[in-house]
């Protein structure tokens, strides 16, 4: 226990501002992720009563999307102190965030986990490959995308999308919306 | 003893008959048979050389010879070989006997074979789908077929997948998936419980099913690395260098030194990022949050190296025939080396707080045995297998890089979690000294990009130890310099069902547990 909290005081907060400089995109983002994210919760705040709870379904992917959002949710993004918040079952969810090219074996779950969210609810796609189908769009086992599906309310381009581009683009669509 | 000696004992002492026996590369050899045959040779090699099935594909040859031809494949560590068992079956009488009562490791392929092509294997065990799922998909159309047409289908015959059942007073099926209760892919795992231990699980995957086998053929070789590389998305780096050594292989490209240590110092970082990544996770399925935060950063820390090193966070895009767009100059070898010397040191507190906690140490010691014996039938591969006591690991049993910088393997006996996380601690620390070992090799300027006009006809096998274990890519490109055929095998494939058998007689909440300690890929699995 002593080990664990020496630990703790040594490594100190790493959530702090990232130093985009050193992973050299200076140009692309001018944004840290604290004013991004600060913009995030008071948004948040606003519409969703201070938290915005997300399931999360996987229709196909390769995995590395699931990887950077569960990148989101490390201490060095830590989307949780935001207000956003990833939840284990459908009925507790406000939104839907589906990646992959809906497999034709998913396609049925995928239906049934969006019937099982209470209203309002709305679906949020992420990664190239839940647009339209992406690199697997000529595939003959996938139905090309999520919006044949369900109505999609917002798309995270990317293959897969940073953490913090997955940040970014929620706060832009929620800003809009 | 030599494999030619070893071939020549296989005709005189078990009257096995060859047809044709072809060497081709240094480490593949091609024994063809007649299709009654077939069965008995596999059996004999599979005995002698103390190896599951690696492979077993088809391919569709009807065009050319009328013919389906199957092969079935062996590793021999001692000979430092691949044994290519290949037989053909006319196209009008697609039927062969299955291994798989003798062989038990070669059940799934041929359950893959015969839902692909339409060959049945006669006294099969089991001859349900197993990816394109009785619910959406009609039966009598074969997607690897190259007569098969991608047209919508309204008829589909109702039918139901058959769980195994097990009977008696008491028995409780506990159904769980496809969408499960994290950021996870889907998969079913259907419990039979008896008051709280289980007494069967069975693992009904396919839900990630795309088709990308299909997908590969008619494409141009170099645009198809990234499709390889979105196969699993964890292991994209070990996907693609194994499908650019079938390729290389083919067209008789011979990989300097230099090329063979920058390759693999990606695909050490690879393997530690997600060992890392699942001593975290390890940690979290038990409640233990600090030391998984610890590890999340870790991980964070080596995408974001991986980033800096070559623009991807997942090592994309980094692979190409012939050569690889990682070059370290003076700048990046530093900024490796002081990362390396941060994470190394990460590790080792973690490492520390795990392994002296005595509640952690308490759910994972003897949770979770898969025995040796099980691991060997069921051919259970790579990270998994040493777990359970087998040496394998292509690093070490084919000679290359990792041989001349006397590579050590881990090894485990007792099959338990405890033993596959401590596996993943004892590889963290060897790839840290390998890479540090493979910075120094020099770095020669001589490998060129391979051009479309240098493309060969032929096949060969590309195989890989990734950090489940062994990825391999049996690869045909045709005479245009197109993909004929791209077989895969994920080493997912082979260890879910090892997964299935190591929780009996534990309890449903250590699962996640046991699941996490094998970290298995289900895009991998399900192509």
């Amino acid at each position: 226990m002593l080990h664990i909290i020496k630990n703790r005081l040594l490594k100190g907060i790493v959530t702090t501002p990232i130093d985009l400089k050193s992973l050299g995109k200076e140009n692309l983002v001018d944004w840290r992720v604290e004013t991004v994210g600060l913009e995030l919760k008071k948004i948040i705040r606003k519409k969703f009563c201070r938290s915005l709870h997300i399931r999360e379904v996987d229709t196909g992917s390769c995995g590395a999307c699931e990887s950077e959002i569960i990148a989101t949710t490390n201490p060095f993004y830590d989307i949780q102190r935001f207000g956003i918040n990833f939840v284990a079952s459908p009925r507790h969810a406000d939104a839907l965030l589906v990646t992959g090219p809906v497999s034709k074996n998913m396609a049925l779950a995928l239906k049934k986990t969006y019937d099982a969210m209470p209203e309002p609810k709305f679906v949020i796609t992420l990664g190239d490959c839940a647009l339209n189908g992406g690199i697997f769009k000529d595939a003959y086992y996938v139905e090309k995308g999520v919006k044949n599906i369900l109505p999609v309310a917002c798309h995270v381009p990317g293959c897969p999308p940073e953490p913090f581009e997955i940040i970014q683009a929620l706060l832009a669509f929620l800003k809009k919306s | 003893m030599d494999y030619k000696t070893f071939l020549q004992e296989l005709q005189d002492r078990h009257a096995l008959i060859f047809l044709s026996v072809a060497e081709n590369y240094n480490d593949e050899i091609y024994l063809s048979v007649r299709s009654d045959d077939f069965k008995k040779t596999c059996v004999c090699l599979h005995k002698l050389l103390h190896s599951p099935v690696a492979v077993f594909f088809a391919q569709d040859s009807r065009r050319e010879k009328n013919a389906f031809v199957i092969y079935c494949t062996f590793m021999s560590a001692k000979y430092k070989k691949w044994f290519f068992v290949s037989t053909e079956i006319a196209a009008d009488k697609a039927i062969l006997d299955s291994l798989a009562r003798e062989i038990y490791s070669s059940s799934l392929f041929e359950r893959e074979v015969r839902e692909m092509f339409g060959i049945e294997f006669s006294g099969s065990p089991d001859a349900r789908s197993l990816r394109l799922h009785e619910e959406v998909w009609p039966r009598r159309s074969f997607p690897l077929r190259k007569d098969f047409q991608n047209k919508p289908t309204k008829d589909i015959e109702k039918a139901e997948y058959n769980f195994n059942k097990v009977d008696g007073e008491g028995i409780l099926e506990v159904p769980v998936g496809p969408v499960h209760a994290g950021i996870i892919a889907p998969g079913h795992f259907r419990f039979s419980v008896a008051g709280e231990p289980i007494i069967n699980l069975e693992i009904r995957l396919g839900f990630k099913h795309k088709g990308i086998e299909k997908l590969f053929e008619g494409k141009n070789v170099f645009e198809a690395i990234k499709i390889s590389e979105r196969i699993s998305g964890d292991s994209s780096f070990a996907h693609s260098l194994a499908y650019t050594q079938a390729i290389e292989k083919i067209c008789g490209i011979i990989v300097t030194e230099s090329l063979s240590a920058q390759r693999a110092i990606c695909l050490e970082l690879e393997r530690m990022y997600n060992h890392a990544n699942d001593m975290g996770g390890i940690a979290l399925d038990v409640g233990f949050s600090f030391p998984a935060a610890l590890a999340s950063l870790i991980k964070e820390e080596i995408l974001q190296l991986n980033e800096k090193l070559t623009g991807s966070r997942f090592l994309r895009g980094v692979n190409e025939v012939g050569t690889t767009r990682l070059k370290l100059d003076e700048g990046k070898k530093k900024v490796l080396l002081a990362a390396l010397k941060k994470i190394s040191k990460d590790f080792g507190e973690i490492k520390k707080i795990l392994l002296s906690s005595a509640s952690f140490m308490d759910r994972v010691d003897g949770t979770g045995v898969l025995k040796k014996k099980t691991a060997e039938d069921f051919g259970v591969v790579g990270l998994a297998a040493r777990a359970s006591g087998i040496a394998a690991d292509l690093r070490k049993d084919f000679s290359g890089i990792y041989t001349q910088f006397n590579f050590n393997p881990a090894k485990e006996a007792t099959g338990d979690v405890l033993a596959r996380l401590n596996i993943r601690i004892f590889e963290v620390e060897e790839s840290i000294r390998l890479i540090e070992e493979f910075i120094n090799i020099h770095h020669t300027a001589s490998d060129k990009r391979l051009t479309q006009p240098e493309l060969k006809e032929g096949f060969a096998l590309g195989y890989v130890e990734a950090w489940r274990g062994p990825v391999l890519y049996w690869i045909k490109i045709d005479e245009n310099g197109l993909i004929e055929r791209c077989k895969v095998v994920d080493p997912s494939f082979h260890n879910w069902q090892g997964l299935s058998y190591c929780v009996l007689g534990d309890i449903i909440p250590d699962f996640p547990l046991c699941n996490k300690s094998f970290d298995l890929s289900y895009s991998g699995n399900d192509l």
